[in-house]
């Protein structure tokens, strides 16, 4: 475990030193990515076999320690996050080279960096450990944010940090010393620390705090972000933005459910019955500007903010199908996301086009690519044969045992919204003519490297429709294995 | 009494010292004097410290006269602290002068000019020592005065106006101090520290002993730059030679902040401070001060300027925790005396190594200067998070403490005003950022070097400690919860 979070943090500093000779940098960045991939695979077994792993870095307040643990939530999130580096930086080399960005040094080392500290949220003991990760998460993704240089990039990489260290400084750490004031402890414990500590009055308040504090969770209105922070390279975009940012939010969200508050808990004190509907609303309003956008990386963040209200709802359904589907729904989300966004970068490296409404007809030149991007597109909408159907089932389960009939309208309203924006594009790319008649002669496929990402990501999809148990069985460990 | 000694030559040692210095011929001769000065107090401070970090006390009678009538020594766990940083921040700060004085101060005053410093660091650490008031006022006036000949010697003409109107205000502080000081004793017939808190303690009602009491706080608080009392500083940090700036901004206030402590804690009885608004006025000015400094930091044109008013702002959240007078709100304050000397020393040293190589700190002349001084950039940017407060950094343990002594209170809306301060604080540090980064340099100025190694590894030893002490809080938080102990047990 410990090897998972030094490994990247060492590697930056070797990509830093290697900056010189780019083959060998990247070498040792694909090295890494696939040596924590094994480990992560390697810690798998432990974990199912109910092995608890604890280390103790530092101790900077008393009672209060830097504390590294693993728990099957952390294991799952772990998995995904440490199974899609390799891959990323697999289609990275392809797009930094095919694009010829500056500062790649920088890039690979900072991008590293944040991996590292992805793994220090998943491996998070208490939630002090958590927020530290989660801070230096933020403020490591910054610089990779502003990659460009350009105004557009600093633009959105000032409303970046903004957002996110507004809300978990001025919520999220106030939530967080509520707890500790109130608990007298910040440790995650299964059932939670706060039933019989805390008013069940202030619930509602307290866990209000701790849903909008984590911004990276991007419910409404705390999503500006996310769109804001697509001027960043594709592989940050598809990385970070659709994998390991985000899904350390709702990964927040979802263990501070369980282990904080304690699903029990919530439903005595109600504190999740006015909340759940601001989830809701994320979901269908953030489905609704997305058909709005005709930019292609838009259109995908603003997709990306409703899939992840997906998860909060699980977290607050507070059922044991809610959570197993809000678990679930990390790991489907992030395999389909990143493969779009794969796409979507593979488009602009190949034809520099941006727009949705410029890529009609694209599809007979880039087979792949589109090809790609239409199962990718299938398993976010939660279409059998791909994975994202079993957490939609599961999703949809918890609000039917959990009573809530209007939840349940609203996924399915909003698996329609995501057919509406999201298979016209590859259709369109196979079958409509370009608009301006011009004949799109002269233009290839990406560079074989993105290419071969985004093939494995997409069967990786294909995959989990079939053999969801590994991750299945940790959601399950999640709370109780009831 | 071989545990007294440190307590003595602290004091003495600079004292014999600076007139030595001054007679020195200019060169490096008189820096390498100081340093050597700077180093020894140091090591003494931390041989006090260890003395006292168990809770003991130590005293020393001067002249052989036992107290209340001779002057006493009397150090505990947060005199020893104290002592720490003004040693420390001098050790480190003269280590990294010597390249900005030669270059700021002219050739034949330079031993003057150590010589100065040296006072200047006497009279803080007679100030931690002492304990007895009037000694107190003394040192403190040892301090004052070579701290305005020092700001003086500052390259533009605006060091005159900033020294003199540092002058005229230090000097009203002063007096009221005296003022306060000289009533107390008429009351009392005593000076010493533990003296008077007893005898106040059965003439707490007194009129006169409650002027006395407003006019010390006063003035001590115009010392400390207690917002609104705040307007000498800016002038002086933004004018002052480097070297200067970075040791008065380190220590300067915070041992006034350590006067206020011992005055409203050890010297007045609690049965007096608990009849006057002492708590609500500390309580009003710091959250008024934090925000109000912090916003007018971010209109500033100029990195000193700005690093000035976050001072102020957070020299509020210091009076904040002096406010609830419960022991984790003392604990909060005391830790981020430690802490705060130690971040604004990193931002004031890179900032220095920045006007070094550049020539100015206005922050359209800093454009594009981070990719020139990497090393440089990422310590402004890691002292800046211990500023805002991130956690793994020093700044975030001082945070931690005040916002647990407000929620302790249930006082919601101090904790808001707290997080707002962080937030502000993040705000005006991006400015410093977007500057170095974003902005592009004017066309026809050259690249700046990165700053030379003697600045480069001072600056980074103090930005190591801001990460050290985030990490590990041994030395800070239990130096002073034995502090808090001892002052609050005191004052009961």
């Amino acid at each position: 475990m410990l090897s998972m979070l030094f490994l990247p943090l060492l590697a930056a500093v070797g990509i830093a030193l290697l900056g010189r000779w780019p083959d060998l940098r990247e070498t040792l960045s694909i090295v890494i990515a696939v040596s924590v991939a094994a480990c992560a695979i390697a810690l798998y077994p432990h974990v199912r076999a109910g092995a608890v792993v604890t280390v103790q870095l530092a101790e900077p307040l008393p009672g209060l320690p830097i504390l590294l643990s693993v728990e099957p939530l952390g294991m799952l999130f772990a998995l995904v996050a440490g199974l899609l580096w390799p891959v990323t930086t697999l289609y990275s080399i392809g797009y930094m080279r095919g694009h010829h960005d500056q500062h790649q040094t920088r890039f690979y080392a900072l991008f590293a960096v944040a991996l590292g500290c992805t793994f220090g949220v998943a491996f998070a003991g208490n939630l002090l450990t958590l927020f530290l990760w989660y801070e230096l998460l933020t403020l490591s993704t910054v610089p990779l944010v502003a990659h460009a240089g350009t105004p557009a990039a600093r633009r959105g990489a000032r409303t970046y940090l903004g957002i996110l260290l507004t809300t978990s400084i001025g919520l999220f750490l106030l939530a967080i010393l509520i707890t500790y004031s109130t608990a007298g402890t910040l440790d995650f414990r299964r059932g939670g620390i706060l039933a019989g500590q805390l008013d069940p009055a202030w619930a509602g308040l307290l866990y209000a705090l701790f849903i909008f504090g984590i911004g990276k969770a991007a419910i409404m209105p705390f999503h500006r972000w996310l769109p804001a922070a697509m001027v960043a390279p594709t592989p940050v975009s598809a990385l970070l933005h659709a994998v390991a940012v985000v899904k350390a939010g709702v990964f927040s969200v979802l263990k501070i459910t369980v282990y904080i508050f304690g699903t029990g808990f919530i439903t005595d004190s109600g504190a999740a019955d006015w909340l759940i509907w601001a989830a809701g609303a994320t979901i269908l309003l953030a489905s609704l500007v997305a058909m709005t956008r005709d930019n292609l990386k838009a259109r995908l963040a603003y997709s990306t903010i409703s899939q992840l209200s997906y998860v909060v709802l699980g977290a607050m359904l507070v059922t044991q199908p809610g959570i197993v589907g809000g678990a679930l729904q990390i790991v489907m989300h992030a395999f389909a996301k990143i493969t779009l966004f794969f796409a979507a970068g593979a488009i602009l490296v190949a034809t520099h086009k941006t727009e949705i409404s410029d890529m009609a007809g694209l599809g007979r030149a880039m087979p792949v690519t589109f090809g790609a991007f239409f199962i990718g597109s299938l398993s976010i909408i939660g279409l059998p044969p791909f994975g994202g159907m079993w957490s939609k089932w599961y999703l949809g389960m918890g609000t039917i045992q959990a009573g809530q009939w209007l939840l349940l309208a609203v996924l399915l309203f909003s698996s329609l919204l995501n057919i509406a924006y999201l298979l016209p594009i590859p259709v369109r790319a196979f079958f409509a003519a370009a608009r301006d008649g011009t004949a799109l002669t002269g233009i290839h496929e990406a560079p074989h490297s993105c290419l071969a990402a985004m093939v494995i990501t997409s069967l990786a999809c294909l995959l989990l429709f079939f053999y969801p148990d590994p991750f299945y069985q940790l959601a399950l460990d999640v709370n109780g294995g009831k | 009494m071989i545990e007294a000694s440190p307590s003595l030559l602290l004091v003495a040692i600079p004292l014999l010292a600076a007139p030595v210095t001054a007679l020195l011929p200019p060169g490096r001769l008189p820096w390498l004097m100081t340093l050597v000065i700077t180093w020894t107090c140091l090591a003494l401070a931390i041989w006090q410290l260890q003395v006292v970090a168990d809770g003991s006390v130590v005293s020393y009678e001067l002249g052989g006269w036992a107290p209340p009538w001779g002057i006493e020594y009397r150090v505990d766990a947060l005199n020893a602290l104290v002592a720490l940083i003004i040693a420390g921040i001098a050790a480190i700060t003269l280590t990294y002068a010597r390249r900005s004085v030669e270059r700021e101060i002219p050739r034949h005053q330079i031993p003057l000019f150590y010589a100065a410093f040296l006072l200047c660091m006497d009279g803080q650490l007679g100030i931690s020592q002492t304990g007895d008031v009037f000694n107190l006022f003394v040192f403190l006036e040892i301090s004052s005065l070579s701290s305005y000949a020092l700001i003086s010697l500052g390259q533009r003409r605006q060091a005159l106006t900033a020294a003199y109107q540092y002058l005229i205000m230090g000097t009203i502080g002063a007096t009221f101090l005296l003022i306060g000081i000289g009533l107390i004793y008429a009351e009392t017939g005593t000076l010493n520290m533990m003296d008077l808190n007893v005898r106040l303690a059965d003439l707490y009602s007194h009129r006169t002993v409650h002027t006395g009491f407003a006019f010390i706080v006063v003035g001590v608080g115009l010392k400390l730059a207690m917002f609104p009392l705040h307007l000498w500083l800016p002038n002086v940090y933004c004018y002052a030679p480097l070297a200067v700036t970075v040791f008065l901004a380190a220590t300067a206030t915070k041992v006034a902040v350590y006067i206020m402590l011992r005055m409203v804690f050890t010297v007045f009885p609690e049965s007096l401070v608990a009849l006057t608004p002492t708590g609500l006025v500390f309580l009003l000015l710091g959250a008024a001060g934090v925000l109000f400094a912090s916003v007018a930091a971010i209109y500033q044109p100029d990195a000193r300027r700005l690093l000035a008013y976050s001072s102020i702002g957070q020299i509020g959240y210091m009076l904040l925790g002096i406010s609830y007078g419960t022991a984790l709100g003392l604990t909060a304050t005391i830790v981020h005396v430690f802490n705060h000397a130690l971040m604004k020393a990193t931002l004031f040293m890179a900032i220095g190594a920045l006007i070094y190589r550049i020539g100015s700190s206005r922050l359209d002349r800093l454009a594009g200067s981070a990719r020139h001084m990497p090393w440089t950039f990422s310590a402004i940017v890691i002292a800046g998070l211990s500023l805002v407060g991130v956690p793994g950094t020093a700044g975030f343990i001082s945070k931690w403490y005040l916002l647990l002594a407000a929620l302790e209170q249930r006082d919601w809306l101090i904790a808001l005003v707290i997080l707002a301060g962080s937030l502000l604080a993040v705000a005006y540090l991006w400015r410093l950022v977007d500057a170095m980064v974003f902005q592009a340099p004017a066309a026809d100025t050259q690249p700046p070097r990165e700053a030379p190694l003697s600045m480069l590894v001072p600056i980074w030893v103090l930005v190591l400690a801001n990460v050290y002490f985030g990490l590990d809080t041994r030395l800070t938080v239990d130096t002073a919860t034995t502090a808090v102990r001892l002052l609050t047990g005191a004052g009961s």
